[in-house]
């Protein structure tokens, strides 16, 4: 039993959260990186690849840095403290998860990580709503390529992404457990549709339709590597919203602090201070579960792993949910305004509640394994 | 970063959870996971093995009977303490006023007490909060005035928790009226045979006897049962509240309870199946035991702190455990009494080990609504949980 971060570790943190900080510490340029063509700040982007970032789980002797979930967790709570806009989550945690375990593709695992390409992960179709193994998505073999057909939606990144991912059946029912490939897309190929769009929480998305497009096959039979990396993107999401939910505690107990209404400043009151109280509590609980994904996405057992995933996101969900409406409410006026803070890291957070499954779909997970495993 | 035990932790913890399965008779661990009350022969035998094997007092200096353990040994301890139902060496002994005495007291209290206090040859109460002082105690009246080589003792105590067993009760007692709220509080020992004391049961809504009302009438104390300085007992006070926050969130015990609520749910019918097939029902434990799982988190990474931070630097941890703690371990008192359904609700005359003889439903279910009823207490002793808020609010976010 250990919490303590390793050396390098530490200095990972420091080099993520100083970035953080200079490019994102005025709100402002959030603004300005967003209107930038691809919807966030090549300069950014290309720092990320500089400091090493974009390579973190590629191992070393591939000029990587070996990272694992924790050091995924540092950078992830910065992101999420930051509410940076840059793609990493797609690119790094899902695209590079995906393929590099995929195997192959050395030339453009390298120029990922030199942030020359970005990913992204073609996987949800509108009706599997959380189901991974919900794929109607069809591929067909032509020759040495393949040929697919059928939409993804809100792909995180996929407006903008220079390849894409693409979950899609080889053989089996739409709901059929086996018979799932992941496929290497060019979307300048050939039948493919891409409408880009923002997202509620100032990021971009895309629909992405697939008529007669031809691809190469990364992986066959591939729902475990799906679900594995969909698990690490979880335990990403959960160390994102803590880095949101602490700072947005942190807002809003400052503005308690300073803001003055009847001749005292208003978190003299007992009713607030409770609240925020709470929201202490909330965060340090958020904190324990981030850790947990962090640790257990490692586990060997994928059934105690997908189930210690599940619980994380659940909980981390519904703390979010109420640190979020409650940094609102404490805040008063002011929260609704597009032009403070406060009401983006509440929108990020309702956001990153539905992604990958929401509070009740992994809750019915955590009940349907009759608990945590031991 | 690594949540798992290492192989000597794990040994560790091993060799106790052994000891305390063959060793503490198997109808005292019933009764402490059906969360039934213990006789004082059930403390008394409990504590006397585990203080023969060198294990009643692991928090206490070496020299008077405690463990060089680290915090990460001290927490395994005391999870399985709880986990597999041992009744935990009275609190009151083993945390409270032991170390009090073993840090603050004199040469000859220290040679007096200590021995009887880690076997439980001494039964101490804790004589702190009034009628008038309860999350306000440094409000308290009950005074101590010098007369010669005595201190005479006036004023009431209330909630004293098994004061009806007590040998000795520790109370803080008003020795300057003339001084503000904090100071001129003192630590006095007193002798419960002395003269002027009456102990006067208080039935809470379990319908148990736990707490009492203890009452001084010109009660003589030899001067020598001052502990420490005089006037100085708001600050020793403050180091026992302060000392154990391992345990204080009972994650162990709720751990074993949930484990017995799942059992006793995949046995209790309902229907065409069992209560376990109530997908509601499931819902509600799965919350607490995830709720559960942050927390035992939280708690590893304080007892991980504890290596590198002063023990006596203020954190919010111990609020944070105690609000968490007290909420879980209430969720499981209330899923258990769910579990027992209508069956919940006979309530057959007591022995007076606080058995019921014969049971009328399941032999488990006639103790799970007493012990909800009881542990509404959890989240207004040890200071309320809304006390813990004001802490969190005023000395964590400088509110």
């Amino acid at each position: 039993m250990d919490f303590d971060l390793t050396d390098e570790q530490r200095l990972l943190a420091d080099s993520v959260n100083r970035f953080v900080s200079d490019r994102y510490g005025d709100f402002e340029k959030r603004k300005a990186y967003r209107a930038e063509p691809r919807g966030y700040a090549a300069a950014n982007w290309s720092a990320m690849a500089e400091m090493g970032l974009l390579a973190l789980p590629l191992p070393e002797e591939e000029g990587g840095f070996g990272g694992g979930p924790v050091e995924t967790m540092l950078v992830m709570e910065a992101i999420g403290r930051g509410l940076v806009v840059e793609p990493y989550l797609a690119t790094v945690v899902l695209g590079l998860g995906l393929l590099r375990r995929a195997g192959g593709q050395p030339d453009l695992l390298a120029q990922v990580a030199a942030g020359e390409v970005t990913l992204a992960f073609a996987h949800q179709e509108r009706q599997a709503r959380h189901d991974l193994h919900d794929i109607a998505t069809t591929a067909r073999r032509d020759g040495d390529a393949y040929v697919l057909d059928g939409a993804k939606g809100v792909v995180l990144g996929g407006d903008t992404a220079d390849r894409i991912i693409v979950a899609a059946r080889l053989s089996g029912a739409r709901r059929d457990r086996a018979g799932i490939s992941l496929f290497l897309l060019d979307p300048a190929t050939q039948g493919v549709t891409r409408r880009g769009y923002a997202t509620q929480d100032g990021l971009r998305a895309a629909e992405i339709v697939l008529e007669g497009a031809r691809a190469a096959l990364l992986a066959e039979d591939a729902l475990p590597l799906i679900e594995l990396v969909v698990d690490e993107a979880i335990a990403a999401l959960c160390a994102e919203a803590l880095g949101a939910m602490e700072t947005l505690r942190d807002l809003t107990v400052d503005y308690l602090k300073t803001r003055q209404q009847f001749g005292r400043a208003i978190g003299e009151f007992q009713a607030l201070q409770h609240r925020a109280a709470d929201m202490l509590v909330a965060t340090e609980q958020a904190r324990s579960m981030a850790m947990y994904a962090a640790m257990m996405v490692q586990d060997s057992d994928a059934a105690a792993r997908a189930t210690a995933l599940s619980a994380a996101k659940a909980l981390i969900g519904r703390l979010a949910d109420q640190l979020g409406k409650d940094a609102i409410q404490l805040h008063g006026g002011i929260a609704m305004t597009e032009e403070y803070k406060a009401g983006h890291y509440f929108k990020r957070l309702a956001m990153l509640n539905l992604l990958f499954g929401d509070t009740d779909h992994h809750l019915r997970r955590v009940v349907a394994a009759g608990g945590l495993p031991e | 970063m690594e949540l798992r035990y290492t192989a000597e932790e794990i040994a560790f913890r091993d060799e106790l959870r052994q000891f305390f399965r063959t060793q503490i008779p198997a109808e005292i661990r019933r009764k402490v996971s059906e969360g039934r009350a213990l006789a004082r022969a059930d403390y008394v035998t409990s504590q006397k093995i585990l203080h023969a094997a060198g294990l009643a007092t692991p928090n206490w200096p070496v020299e008077w009977g405690g463990k060089d353990w680290s915090p990460v040994q001290r927490y395994i301890f005391v999870e399985e303490l709880q986990a597999n139902a041992v009744p935990q060496p009275l609190g009151f002994n083993v945390t409270m006023v032991g170390p009090v005495i073993a840090t603050f007291g004199s040469e000859d209290q220290k040679r007096r007490f200590l021995p009887g206090t880690a076997s439980l040859d001494i039964w101490w109460a804790q004589g702190f909060s009034e009628p008038g002082a309860g999350s306000d105690l440094a409000s308290l009246k009950t005074t101590a005035r010098r007369e010669g080589e005595h201190f005479i003792v006036n004023g009431q105590k209330t909630w004293t928790t098994l004061g009806q067993y007590a040998d000795w009760i520790f109370c803080l007692v008003r020795t300057d009226p003339a001084a503000k709220k904090q100071q001129g509080i003192s630590f006095v020992l007193i002798d419960m045979k002395t003269p002027g004391i009456t102990v006067r049961p208080i039935i809470t809504i379990d319908g148990g006897h736990e707490v009492n009302e203890v009452f001084f009438d010109e009660v003589k104390v030899p001067a020598e049962n001052l502990v420490g300085e005089l006037n100085k007992g708001w600050d020793y006070a403050k180091f026992l509240l302060s000392n154990e926050r391992i345990g204080i969130a009972r994650i162990g015990m709720t751990k074993e309870r949930l484990a017995r609520v799942k059992r006793l749910a995949q046995e209790t019918p309902a229907g065409e199946g069992t209560v376990w097939d109530d997908p509601d029902f499931r819902r509600r434990l799965a919350w607490s035991e995830i709720e559960l799982k942050a927390l035992e988190i939280t708690q590893m990474r304080v007892v991980a702190a504890q290596r590198s931070r002063a023990a006596d630097k203020p954190d919010p941890s111990s609020s944070i455990l105690k609000i968490k703690g007290s909420e879980i371990q209430q969720q499981a008192t209330q899923l258990l009494m769910d579990v027992a359904g209508p069956y919940a609700a006979p309530r057959p005359d007591r022995n007076e080990d606080g058995l019921n003889l014969p049971s009328v439903g399941p032999e488990w279910a006639d103790a799970a609504a007493p012990l909800f009823f009881n542990f509404r207490k959890v989240s207004i002793y040890g200071g309320s949980n809304e006390i813990q808020r004001n802490i969190i609010a005023k000395a964590f976010l400088g509110l």
